[in-house]
């Protein structure tokens, strides 16, 4: 193979990557919010958007997987630190979080949004790191 | 690790765009290991030892 075409393969991945990204996202939109502003709580239909959107998430992963091994061996290194960071960081967030709700320190529930967030947030944070560490 | 890559690679007039041609990665990843602050994997250095046509031990430098 030459570099022109791992290059090419890398740059097709991650365009397949945010294909599958893209589709996963506005499928969650249209599970979230059809059953109130589209098909009005028809049950049907409400379990096929879930389960378009549970489709379109594994596509994503498995994206996610070629997309990874697609990479150079510095790149791979560079987002097992990001990803182990941002793992850590959710279960070790995600427990504080919830144990602040089911204590009653927080005086709203504890959402899952907040947590994701949490998680890619801390992922971007862990690819910059990184990045700037190798340079 | 110690490595002689930036001299042979200057010996060889390449840049590290060429070298990184040359074995499959990125030109950060050349960067990277040129400054020590990446370690190659094995099929790597010995890519890198063929293109320079010396052994691994030539070329790279265990720092104990």
């Amino acid at each position: 193979m030459k570099n022109q075409d791992w290059k090419t393969k890398i740059n097709t991945n991650t365009k397949v990557l945010g294909f599958w990204t893209a589709a996963w996202t506005l499928s969650m939109a249209l599970a979230t919010f059809g059953p109130r502003y589209i098909w009005e709580d028809n049950l049907v239909l409400t379990i096929l958007g879930i389960a378009l959107n549970a489709a379109f998430g594994i596509g994503m992963i498995l994206a996610n997987i070629r997309h990874l091994r697609g990479l150079d061996e510095l790149q791979q290194k560079i987002q097992l630190e990001a990803m182990g960071v941002a793992l850590g960081v959710g279960i070790v967030g995600g427990l504080s979080y919830s144990l602040l709700d089911t204590t009653n320190v927080i005086s709203g529930d504890a959402e899952i949004s907040f947590l994701v967030i949490i998680i890619a947030l801390t992922y971007l944070v862990g690819i910059f790191i990184g990045l700037k560490k190798y340079k | 690790m110690k490595n002689r890559l930036k001299v042979l690679r200057a010996e060889m007039n390449m840049t590290q765009a060429d070298l990184a041609n040359e074995v499959l990665v990125s030109r950060q990843t050349i960067n990277a290991i040129e400054k020590g602050k990446f370690d190659p994997s094995l099929p790597l250095a010995f890519k890198i030892s063929r293109l320079f046509k010396l052994s691994i031990e030539e070329i790279f430098e265990d720092e104990v």
